[in-house]
């Protein structure tokens, strides 16, 4: 039970992290999180699955497929919509519409049947009293390779610093030289390809369908109110809280009773830290 | 900028309300005309068009809700929770305790403003994405909720066979004759009375102090508070405001329906309200109005790319937002402008 929050957590992470970076550079809530992690998860379907390529080169091609569609959404859609926006709404509502898009698209493309791949790796790790199939164990352990890879990517190269720059300041960002759009849109992708890696995991352990986009964009949103919108260790925070959560719910309780609760303690939640553990107080 | 008024004086550009404009009123007056004399006279044989035009009339009702909830500045994406709330309420109400519809109906408004000023009191401390991303988890929780309702919700199966309205008699007279499902008169009408109240309510609000007290938490919640404003009682009022309508508007579809599932409000028809009032355009009071009936009855018309509606919701509305951020209405009244600048 625990080692499954474990799992779930780190994989959560994964996605509250790309959340978080799309969030803070771009101050756009990205709706289509959950889009995106299903999408991976259908490339891996395709890719693995089907065409029986290597599970690490599918995931490569996550990150090819993710990248490409998060670099398209901030060139051809935000960008023009920061330029001209009057509202604040107007670049919420067009990130519903991109989330709309890309479900429907799927559904179209990939119907509506759950998908599963064949396991990457088989056996089972026994682990005090604990089974920990290797499958899962692989996951998990790909995923911390990858959230340490990021945060070292973000803090120690240039253009991660571009990022956090971009994340702190616009303007000042500009004035360094910095090719903001550019980086805006690697920014992006980055974010959208952490989603996909995240599907492309995940999927090897639960299947995927086109439905379950929402689902996840409700749990990434889940996960960086409790943290803080747009802070890299309270979006960790908030994937270790769900994760636990989730876990313990659904071994003690039946099924969407879990959710329920974790809604109802989200709300109670935020009646007392509106802005998160670990946010900054704000309005 | 766009707006036109005739009143003079009037220098909130863009914004809906401020003084009643005589366009307001000419369109308004032909949206009452037109609904109840005009369709019932042209469609009055083709039942399915009633149905459809009823379908129209109410989302548009419910779109006002959160029309209402923009003009505080906040993106409600929790309306189809509240839909949800009254229809089960009605539901539950007329099924097993066999209560008039005509009681349940308010009522159905009541519980969800209810429960809508009980969430909303936490949840509106919330700003812009914040408060989106929770509405959106709530219209989740809430379809949970019913799901795991045991026996009151009945689950996924959902509550069936909900009996159709019954007469109204006033002293033994009937005011409005018992309806059947076999005929969608009663209910069109019912309907457009529902939305002509609706748009007379919120119209009066938006010109009334009520509604530029909205507009000024939409603009500055701080400066609202500095000049004595209690800014989370009004903001409270206009999200149960919001709710009320989603109750009525849910209500009336259980009782057109006969049914109702956990799955009947999901998050697509949550976001299908914001659509309906960014395609009519945000500033305008008749914005939702205009944008569900025109989306409502085009996909109706156009039978063939109905497996892919959702889909071109999705088009339609980053179309929508790239190019038309301001709606359908801002193209009329920019039109009309210039005409009426090249004029004087």
């Amino acid at each position: 039970m625990l080692l499954n929050g474990v799992v779930l957590a780190v994989n959560y992470a994964l996605i509250a992290l790309g959340i978080t970076l799309i969030f803070s550079i771009m101050n756009i809530l990205n709706f289509a999180h959950g889009q995106m992690f299903m999408i991976g998860g259908f490339v891996v379907y395709y890719s693995y699955g089907l065409f029986r390529l290597n599970y690490f080169a599918s995931l490569v091609a996550v990150v090819a497929v993710l990248g490409v569609i998060g670099w398209c959404f901030e060139t051809f859609f935000f960008r023009r919509m920061r330029k001209m926006a009057t509202r604040e709404e107007n670049a919420m509502l067009l990130a519903v519409g991109t989330a709309l898009l890309l479900e429907n698209l799927a559904l179209s493309f990939f119907g509506e049947k759950q998908r599963g791949v064949p396991p990457v790796v088989s056996g089972v790790f026994k682990i005090g009293d604990a089974f920990l199939p290797a499958g899962r164990l692989l996951v998990m352990v790909l995923a911390l390779i990858l959230i340490v890879g990021l945060l070292l990517f973000v803090q120690y190269t240039k253009l991660g610093r571009a990022l956090r720059a971009l994340a702190q300041d616009r303007e000042v960002t500009y004035l360094m030289g910095v090719n903001v759009d550019r980086v805006a849109a690697l920014g992006f992708a980055l974010g959208a390809a952490l989603a996909g890696l995240a599907g492309g995991l995940l999927m090897t352990v639960f299947g995927i369908n086109s439905g379950v986009g929402t689902v996840y964009s409700i749990k990434a949103f889940i996960m960086i109110m409790i943290g803080g919108a747009g802070i890299v260790p309270g979006a960790i925070l908030g994937a270790v809280v769900l994760g636990f959560a989730e876990a313990i719910g659904y071994a003690l309780l039946p099924g969407s009773v879990t959710y329920l609760l974790i809604f109802v303690g989200l709300i109670v939640f935020l009646l007392f830290r509106p802005q998160g553990l670990m946010g900054k107080p704000w309005g | 900028m766009d707006q036109v008024t005739d009143g003079g004086g009037q220098s909130t550009a863009g914004e809906a309300g401020g003084a009643v404009t005589r366009w307001q009123i000419i369109s308004f007056a032909g949206l009452v005309l037109l609904l109840f004399v005009g369709v019932p006279v042209i469609f009055g044989k083709l039942p399915y068009f009633i149905t459809v035009l009823t379908n129209a009339a109410v989302l548009s009702f419910i779109s006002l809700g959160v029309w209402i909830t923009f003009s505080i500045g906040r993106m409600n994406l929790a309306q189809g929770a509240f839909a949800l709330v009254g229809g089960y309420v009605t539901a539950v109400l007329a099924t097993r305790y066999g209560i008039s519809f005509w009681v349940c109906l308010p009522l159905s408004g009541l519980v969800s403003a209810g429960l809508g000023a009980l969430i909303g009191w936490p949840m509106l401390r919330l700003k812009g994405v914040y408060f989106a991303m929770t509405t959106l988890s709530l219209t989740e929780a809430i379809r949970l909720l019913a799901l795991n309702g045991g026996d009151i919700t009945k689950g996924a199966t959902g509550i069936v066979s909900v009996p159709p309205p019954g007469a109204i008699r006033i002293l033994g007279l009937t005011v409005v004759p018992p309806f059947s499902s076999a005929n969608p008169m009663p209910y069109y009408f019912l309907a457009s009375a529902i939305l002509a109240l609706g748009l007379i309510a919120v119209w009066r609000l938006s010109t009334s102090r009520l509604g530029w007290v909205f507009r000024s938490l939409r603009q500055n919640e701080d400066l609202a508070t500095s000049i004595g404003i209690n800014v989370a009682r009004y903001r409270v009022t206009a999200f149960s405001l919001c709710c009320f309508m989603a109750g009525i508007g849910g209500a009336f579809f259980v009782a057109f329906q006969q049914n109702i599932y956990p799955s009947t409000y999901t998050i697509a028809d949550s976001v299908n309200f914001l659509l309906y009032c960014f395609l009519g355009g945000l500033d305008y009071l008749f914005g939702p109005v205009v944008g569900a009936f025109l989306l409502v009855i085009s996909f109706e018309l156009l039978h063939a790319v109905q497996d892919y509606q959702a889909l071109i919701y999705g088009v339609l509305m980053i179309f929508c937002m790239l190019c038309l951020p301001n709606g359908i209405l801002s193209l009329r009244l920019r039109r009309l402008g210039e005409r009426q600048h090249s004029k004087t």
